[in-house]
Parts: structure tokens; sequence; C-alpha cells
């Protein structure tokens, strides 16, 4: 029962297999990356790209209202998702929409939340992906449950929660991360260090020595990753993954990345941080490196790198003929879906809602 | 039409009749058939394992069940709700214990933005069939922080029912049908009612949600309360009989759907209305009710719609409760009022 704590601590380092110059380091050279994986990575790096590209234009264009962009994070998107099998559940925020494309599903319905259709435009059960959370650490907990389910049914069920740095402040962090130490839950809790919440910086969050010590006071193994690092995040996470399908219970990981843009497009970093500090990070861009790699072992070459953008062009056209297609929204599905049933005041209410609606036709017509 | 959730009739459990329970023993009862017929339903909480609750509702839950079934969690409210809604994400029947209603406020982010939301999020993909059950009110001499009436957080949240019994026969049908529905149930337990005593149909055949009863026929007028105030109301009227004043009494037993139909058919036999209820009156559940009831009924009340509520203020320490607590007497002073001179 009892583990020690050397057991649980994270390693002195954040874990890098590809440095940012495109080489193995000495860990990635025992460590053998795997070239399927790495390439597969890679093109869902591209994909996910543009999909960030894409969206924050169409914030622009006024065609979504706002989008958390997870440019500069892309390693760790994929990577989440890429460690999951089928049976596997992926516990995403409003910032991992690229994680969620990345597990197949579409990406006209993952931005229906940011375009306002509805809140959740996905339907979770088919490619088990929760809805994306907007609250704080919330989500860590509901993971924790369908992991516990699963157990219970003696499924093989992994289940992944994702959130920031800022959330590991939340109560709900500490309350996940003990529910699943105590239960054995088979979840692996994977923040995105990004180094900003809004505006505040880690410092504010946490004197913690890393975020990933803070594992230590639930039993829970920590590990630390570099977040631009493709090879190193599969590698982590997948062991991760792996041990908690075994039976081994939860982990802890933290990738230690950099936001690259502001919170949304709502927001002004330029506020509270220097250029220089982001462009201090845009050498350590984590398609760079897996490009220059993957080209370095004869993997990649121009024809095939033209292939991959190709195929993430027609995605992103896709989401742009989607969110450009305006689907009028239905007002009587206001009053579905609060109950398995309407209740008689929500039929007194939709039914207020067409009689407005009947009058103001009629009073278009008598026009 | 009303909206009623049927839990499924017992089919497999052989006749058992009538049986004298207390309140107490009624939950126990229904937690237990509910185990028994679908192997979905776990009961967690605090305390709920091998002590069987503070107030013994879980008690031999889990020697029956086994510790899967029936367990306790690290103390911490907002986890156990959001554990519950991962549960009932991965089709589980949650039916989570908050110690006491003033207990239950860390898990409120997770009632409020999750449980109740889920199903509306995913426009019906997901859902959360999940049972908070929650002692509550006063009436029991409890110090503070453990006596509070915390209905209206939860009624004035969309996408929750709001249940209170006042009887052991309802808290036996409407726990069986709240952890039959598909939707996420507060269950308010009134701690003062947990000893009472009363005839349980075991055998009955389905509990539902969303039907008020009238439990003492008058004419004069209609006093309306729920769970610990529905006794205190027919102890009203069974004094008013002996002064020759004739008070119909209506069990509202289902805050969230309310019943409008029966309440205010009520009212309008009688035409005078008094809403009783603990909790403070202002933006109360007794508000909502007065409004319902003026606004429907207003042609035949011969009286403005009365309130008698706690007083807006914290819960008070137990040598000054009984103020707070709507009594026989304050009830019966506010029926004098209610305009008898013009009748």
């Amino acid at each position: 029962m009892h583990r020690g704590i050397d057991s649980l601590l994270p390693s002195e380092e954040p874990v890098q297999h590809l440095g940012a110059d495109g080489r193995l380091t000495p860990l990635g050279e025992s460590a053998k990356p795997d070239d399927e994986a790495l390439l597969e990575g890679y093109a869902a790096l591209v994909a996910a790209r543009r999909l960030n590209d894409q969206a924050y234009a169409l914030v622009r264009q006024g065609r979504l209202a706002v989008y958390p962009s997870s440019h500069g994070q892309e390693a760790c998107q994929v990577a989440a998702s890429l460690v999951l099998g089928r049976q596997d559940w992926l516990f995403p925020t409003y910032r991992d929409s690229a994680a969620v494309v990345a597990r197949g599903v579409d990406p006209v319905e993952v931005l229906v939340l940011l375009k306002g259709d509805w809140h959740a435009g996905y339907d979770p059960r088919e490619h088990q992906v929760a809805p994306q959370a907007t609250p704080l650490a919330t989500q860590l907990l509901h993971a924790v449950g369908v992991a516990h389910a699963a157990t219970l049914r003696g499924e093989d069920t992994v289940v992944m929660a994702l959130c920031g740095d800022g959330a590991t402040s939340e109560g709900d962090f500490h309350e996940a991360l003990n529910f699943a130490a105590v239960f054995k839950s088979p979840v692996v809790f994977f923040v995105q260090n990004n180094e900003y919440a809004i505006s505040v910086p880690l410092a504010r969050q946490s004197v913690a020595p890393s975020l990933a010590h803070k594992g230590i006071g639930y039993g829970i193994p920590g590990e630390r990753v570099d977040g631009n690092d493709l090879a190193a995040l599969l590698s982590v996470l997948g062991d991760a993954v792996t041990r908690a399908r075994d039976g081994e219970g939860p982990q802890l990981v933290e990738a230690h990345t950099y936001r690259m843009q502001a919170h949304t497009n709502a927001d002004d970093a330029t506020r509270y941080r220097n250029d220089a500090d982001v462009q201090a990070w845009v050498h350590r861009d984590p398609l760079t490196r897996v490009e220059t790699y993957l080209r370095g072992r004869g993997l990649l070459d121009d024809a095939k790198a033209a292939d991959l953008a190709e195929a993430a062009e027609v995605v992103a056209a896709r989401v742009r003929d989607g969110l450009n297609t305006d689907v009028e929204p239905d007002h009587r599905k206001l009053f579905d879906h609060v109950y398995a049933r309407r209740t008689p005041q929500l039929e007194e209410q939709a039914a207020l809602v067409a009689d407005e609606l009947s009058r103001e036709t009629a009073t278009e017509d008598a026009r | 039409m009303t909206a009623t959730i049927q839990a499924p009739a017992p089919t497999t459990t052989p006749a058992r009749g009538v049986e004298t329970l207390t309140m107490a023993q009624a939950l126990n009862r229904a937690l237990r058939d509910s185990m028994a017929q679908d192997e979905s339903v776990l009961v967690f909480g605090e305390d709920v394992g091998p002590l069987g609750g503070v107030f013994r509702i879980t008690d031999g839950l889990t020697a029956e069940f086994g510790d899967q079934r029936c367990f306790d969690t690290p103390l911490a409210e907002a986890g156990i709700m959001g554990f519950a809604v991962g549960l009932a994400m991965n089709g589980m029947r949650p039916v989570v214990e908050m110690q006491f209603d003033a207990f239950a406020y860390p898990a409120f982010e997770q009632v409020v933005s999750h449980v109740a939301k889920l199903r509306n999020r995913t426009r019906g993909a997901l859902s959360a069939p999940i049972v908070i059950r929650i002692p509550y009110a006063g009436g029991i001499g409890g110090v503070e922080h453990h006596c509070d009436s915390s209905e209206a957080y939860y009624a004035h949240t969309p996408g929750l029912h709001v249940v209170s019994p006042s009887t052991p026969a309802d808290a036996y049908a409407l726990l069986r049908a709240a952890i039959a529905s598909p939707d996420p149930v507060v269950f308010l337990e009134p701690k003062k009612l947990y000893w009472a005593k009363g005839q349980v149909e075991l055998d009955a055949p389905a509990g539902e949600i969303g039907t008020a009863r009238v439990v003492r026929e008058g004419t004069d007028a209609t006093l309306i309360a729920y769970g610990p105030s529905v006794p205190t109301a027919l102890e009203a009227a069974e004094v008013a009989a002996t002064e020759g004043r004739s008070l119909q009494v209506v069990d509202v037993r289902s805050i969230v759907p309310f019943d409008d139909e029966t309440v205010c058919a009520a009212v309008r036999s009688t035409g005078r209305a008094v809403v009783i209820a603990e909790a403070s009156g202002f933006t109360s559940v007794a508000s909502e009710i007065a409004a319902r009831v003026t606004e429907r009924c207003f042609h035949h009340l011969a009286a403005p719609v009365r309130r008698v509520t706690g007083f807006d203020i914290p819960f008070p320490p137990p040598k000054l409760e009984h103020f707070q607590l709507p009594s026989v007497d304050r009830i019966l002073d506010t029926v004098d009022e209610l305009n008898w001179e013009d009748a």
C-alpha cells in the first residue's frame, strides 16, 4: 500500500527526447522513438496548427464568438489523444479543441460551442470525449467517476483528464487527484502548464517545485515532460496510460509549454507579458523539431510535407464551410433536454415563445 | 398535463403488504429495494458505509450489497458530487448523501454547472440520473450549520427536480421514484421527521414525482406546505377544527416540478390560502407558490395569499430556533387575518 516518496517524484528536469534543434537527446537515443508513431503524430501536428490558425481567422471574421487557441501547445494536444485507445475517454477543456479533433471528432461539431449554436456540438459517446469544460478543474472529478464506473464493471478503460496550470489551484483539482488515488482509478491527469492563466503567471498559482510534485501529497506518481516535444510526450503519456490500464492507478503528468497567443482574441497579452518572452519560445516550436528530425531520418520530404499540408487544408476548408453556414437556431430546442420530459411549466413557456413568434409572423404578413 | 416519473413497479419481490416504519426506516427500505432491483444503483458519501450514516439511513447496505455498492468516500462534497457525475456519465445511478444541508454547499458548483446541465449541454446525449439526499431543515435542536432550509437554491436551478416527503409512506415512494428518475433529484429529508412513524405500503405500484396531494379536506381556507411543515399545518387544521374553522391542507411533495393543477384547484375550492415553510421567506419557494397561486386563482380569492415562513435571519441557535419555525399559533393567527369579515 505504502509507496516510497522516491517512486512518486518527477524527474529533475522535464523529460525531453527531441531537442529544440530536432536532434535526439541522450534520453531520446535510448528511448528510440517509434518512426511510424512520430510520422502519424507529425501529420496530426500539422492539422492541429492549421485548425488553430483557421479558428483564429474565423474569430476575426466574426464567425466564431471566441477561440482559446492552443497555438504552441499542439504537441500536447496531439499526444493526449494519440496515446488513447478506442475504449478510453478524453476529458478536454475549452483550450483543447485540437485534442478533441485529434481524437476523431468532426471539427465543425467541436466549434459549435464557440460559434454559439449550442453548448456542445458533438455527441460525447461517439468518440468517448466529454463535453469541453469551461469551469476549471470540475471535469477532473467527472473523469474519476467515469474511470471508477469502468473499474467496477471490470473494463480496461483509461481516462485522460486535461487541465491547465491555473486549474491546479482549484479545489476540484485536489479532490479529483485524491479521489483517484483513494479509489486507484485509471486516470492520467495531464496538466498543460503554459505559464499563464489569462494574465496571471505560474508564480502566482504555486510555489511547489513543479506542478508534477503535487502528486506526492496524494500518493500519485508525478512526471514532468517537455510540452513541445512530441516524442517525449508520446512516451511519458503512453507509459502513464499503460500503467493505469495495468491497474497501477492514476498518474500526474505536467507538460511545460507556452501559450503563444493571448488567452483568447478578447485578451490583450501585451498588458502582462513582453514580446521578448514570447519570442524566446518561437525556436522551441513543437512542429519544427519533429519536422527536422523526420527529414533527417529520411522519413519526410517536400512531397510528403506538401501532402500533409494539403490534407490539413482540406479540413480547414471544411471548417470554413461549416462555420460560414448559418444554422437557424430552433427556439423549440430551448425547452428540450432540460429534463427527460418537459415539465408543465416548460410546456407553458414554450407555448409562450411559439405564440410570440406566430404573432410576429402575422404582423410581418400584414405589412 | 402533469409530468410524473413512475418508478418501475417491483416485479421480482414477493408481496410484503403494509408495515409500520419510521421515515428513516422507510428511506433505508427504499434504498435497499432499489439497490436489489438495479445493480447500477450505487450509494456513497461520508460515513454511509459501516456506520450506516449519521442518521442510519444507509444502515446495513454495505453488509448486504458489498463495499462496491455502498461505500465511504474522502470527506469532500464537491468531490462526491463530481465523482457522481462521472459515474452517471458511464452508466451508473449514484445516490449520494450530503451529511447535512449546510455541508452540501461545497458541492454547489458541481450541482449547478454539471448535475443540472449535463443533459441540456449535450442535447440529451448524456444525463445525470443522480439522487442527492440531504438531511434538511431544523426542529432537532441542531447547532449552527446543521439546520438550513436550502431548497430555494436548488429549486431555482433548471434541470433539477426537488422533492421533500412528509410521511414515511411518501419517503419510501418518492425515493424509489427519485432513484428511477432519468433526471437528477434533490431529495430533502426533513430531519425532525426521521423518527416519525407511519404505515408504508411497500408494494405500492409506483411512486411519482410532480404531484401534490390534498392531505386534509377543508372548506374555509387552504394551507399549503411541504416536508417538515406539513405536520405543523395538519396540527393547525386540527386545532382550527375545534374552533369551528375548516382548513384544507395540501402537501406539495414535489417542489420541482410543481403541481399547479392540484394546488390551484384546492385554493379555488376555499378561496383563501396560506403558504407555510421553514425557509427564510424572502425570494423563497413559499414566495413562488404565493405568486403562482395569486396569478392563477386571483378571481377566486377572498383575501391576499399569505406566507408563514422563517424570518430573514441565519438559522438561530437551538434555544432560539422555536422563534424561527412556523408554529401552529403563527399559522392560526395568519388564518385569522384572511378577510373573514367580508365572508
